[in-house]
């Protein structure tokens, strides 16, 4: 158990930088998600905690100790691989054993240990098994337990579900998350999938281009993305954008003009007479007799192109002028496509977006 | 006959013509081998033999015998080398990528592509002046070296199917350089040996030219000897038929024994485990 630390860490490979000034203090018995699209150093950030990159410039801590230049070994870390990375020429009691014969543990302690971690795993039948003979969902069972057993400082799981179909992915998140709580061992997590994201972690690093964009917990992530590409990038379906020019506190167009709340309208004082983006999640956009936000100063006039009834929820893509946005409104809403609609949008939910930064107004 | 039937019975005659054209020369050696060597003569060439002697494989192996202790003793160690060291160096070539490699690598396949008689002379010198010329070790180093390229170039193809994760998943497990070759790379390349070892093993065992310049009598092996059995005047043909037999069944042996793991090793990365 113990507090990861990184401080002004680089990773540049030739001309390119592929981490850039990373400063992130990950508490003990945190599970911390890094999330970002495909590139962004996630990976590679994950990499170099676990010393499988060196690092360009910086420090990183695993508990009181600088570990820039200790070997992978001797970080006391477990890892966890996207493919699974089991050897195949063993078995999976084997497999799970490898990392404790190697540092020459008393035999019954590992038969011990392995058993325990089966036994979590729900996996006690499989341990005479080669990796070839198990379900993609045994073999990432496995692979968390060749991690468990070694009882390390440090879970690093690198897009561990990325693999697996999407029905076992729902249940070996929540096989994860349980872990974690009954292990309570520091856990770093890399995946893609924002999903994956918001329900696991207890904290959330976002990415874009080798910079952190934001770290927060999921919901104020969600609540408060400091830019578009954090609020764009949580949430499915994602936050609809709308450009949007600020008229004495209203954000309005051709097609729009919704009325921020006084927080906002306040901090768009500076911009009067500016082009903003205009964001707003699918889910604080109503219809007309949905919400007890009055239509004046908060509509949106669109026309709906696709409807799609969920049951618990029916979206509609609508178009906004030349802008496609969606919400999601009440499974029981009367809507077909090719109806003109106006959706009232929540000023209390309203994001606003400078043009060039893309930072969020409402927060800076 | 259908259309299709035709095709078919006009393919397997055709390739049971090649197959029998190809074994004409297994069938002389056989027959030649089991005749008298009174009976041998131009005439009778194609015919069985009117009565089987099995005498020349006795006299045959009398003579070869000590020749063949020295192939053995060549061929396995030169193999074995040739086949640990191409291993390493397909480990470390595909797996441990270091600066200079993409240079390194190269130069070492183009060891292959040198025929043997352009390096004679230098050899030879080489060989005299470390005082390894005349016996088995020179030649066994030599083999190493000759065999080197080629047991390279299919490690390091066969290593880089193994993906890096599972090497990294052993990092972190704690083994270090040469704990994940032993633990690791070595068992998973069990096929990729059997191809080096069954190729290795008869380049070396049928290896003629080196063999001839660099041994000396004691020390040659049996293809050499083999050459001597044909050389004189007056050759009575049963008894180098014989010894060629004799000379071709270690290869034939290996390849019978461990042939199936040579196709598998073949196609190996092909089929996903």
């Amino acid at each position: 158990m113990a507090d990861v630390i990184l401080e002004n860490v680089y990773k540049r490979f030739g001309d390119f930088t592929a981490v850039e000034d990373f400063n992130l203090h990950i508490n003990n018995e945190e599970f911390m998600v890094f999330v970002g699209p495909s590139g962004c150093g996630k990976t590679t950030t994950l990499r170099m905690i676990a010393g499988l990159e060196d690092i360009s410039q910086g420090n990183i801590k695993i508990g009181d100790r600088v570990v820039n230049d200790v070997p992978p070994k001797d970080r006391d870390i477990a890892m966890v691989f996207q493919n699974y990375a089991l050897y195949p020429h063993m078995s999976v009691y084997q497999n799970m054993s490898f990392g404790l014969r190697l540092r020459k543990t008393p035999k019954d302690e590992i038969d011990k240990r392995v058993k325990e971690a089966a036994a979590i795993l729900q996996i006690e039948e499989l341990l005479d098994r080669r990796p070839r003979e198990l379900s993609g969902g045994q073999r990432q069972r496995v692979a968390l337990g060749r991690a468990i057993v070694r009882k390390p400082k440090v879970f690093l799981m690198d897009e561990p579900l990325s693999n697996l179909d999407a029905k076992l992915r729902v249940e070996m998140r929540a096989q994860i998350s349980k872990l974690h709580q009954s292990l309570g061992v520091t856990t770093i997590y890399v995946t893609h999938d924002q999903v994956e994201a918001m329900t696991m972690g207890t904290r959330i690093v976002v990415m874009k281009d080798g910079l952190i964009q934001q770290v927060d917990s999921p919901i104020n992530l969600y609540d408060k993305p400091v830019n578009k590409f954090v609020g764009g990038f949580m949430g499915s379906p994602a936050m609809n954008f709308l450009t949007g020019t600020v008229k004495d506190g209203i954000l309005t167009s051709e097609h729009f003009s919704v009325t921020p709340d006084a927080a906002l309208k306040e901090k768009l004082k500076p911009y009067n007479g500016k082009k903003v983006f205009v964001g707003v999640r699918p889910e604080d956009l109503f219809l007309v007799g949905e919400t007890e936000i009055p239509e004046e100063n908060h509509s949106v006039k669109s026309i709906v192109e696709v409807v799609e009834p969920l049951g618990a929820e029916t979206v509609i893509i609508a178009s906004v002028g030349s802008d496609q946005i969606v919400a999601r409104l009440d499974p029981h809403a009367q809507v077909k496509a090719g109806d003109k609609v106006t959706l009232i949008a929540d000023p209390e939910k309203v994001q606003a977006f400078d043009l060039d930064s893309e930072t969020n107004i409402r927060f800076t | 006959m259908t259309k299709h039937k035709l095709w078919r019975f006009l393919f397997y005659f055709l390739i049971t013509a090649a197959a029998i054209v190809f074994l004409i020369p297994v069938y002389l050696v056989l027959i030649t081998s089991l005749k008298d060597p009174g009976a041998i003569n131009l005439n009778s060439t194609w015919q069985l033999p009117k009565v089987w002697y099995w005498q020349s494989f006795a006299e045959a192996w009398d003579l070869l015998a000590p020749k063949f202790v020295n192939s053995l003793i060549l061929t396995v160690s030169a193999t074995l080398l040739s086949a640990f060291f191409g291993s390493m160096n397909g480990y470390i070539l595909s797996k441990w990528r270091f600066p200079g490699a993409n240079i390194i690598f190269p130069l070492m396949l183009f060891g292959m592509f040198i025929p043997y008689q352009s390096i004679l002379i230098p050899l030879f010198k080489f060989l005299r002046d470390t005082g390894l010329y005349g016996g088995l070790p020179g030649l066994i180093l030599v083999h190493v070296v000759y065999g080197l390229p080629i047991t390279t170039l299919i490690f390091r193809n066969f290593y880089a199917e193994i993906p890096d994760d599972m090497l990294e998943a052993a990092k972190v497990d704690g083994a270090s350089f040469f704990g994940i070759y032993s633990k690791i790379i070595f068992p998973l390349s069990i096929s990729g040996f059997v191809v080096v070892i069954i190729w290795q093993f008869t380049q070396v065992w049928n290896e003629f030219l080196f063999a001839v310049v660099l041994t000396k009598n004691n020390s040659q092996p049996i293809t050499v000897a083999l050459a001597q059995l044909a050389g004189g005047e007056a050759v009575k043909w049963n008894l180098p038929m014989a010894g060629a037999i004799l000379t071709a069944l270690p290869t034939l042996l290996v390849y019978i024994v461990l042939g199936r793991y040579f196709i598998r090793g073949l196609l190996a990365g092909s089929i996903k485990g």
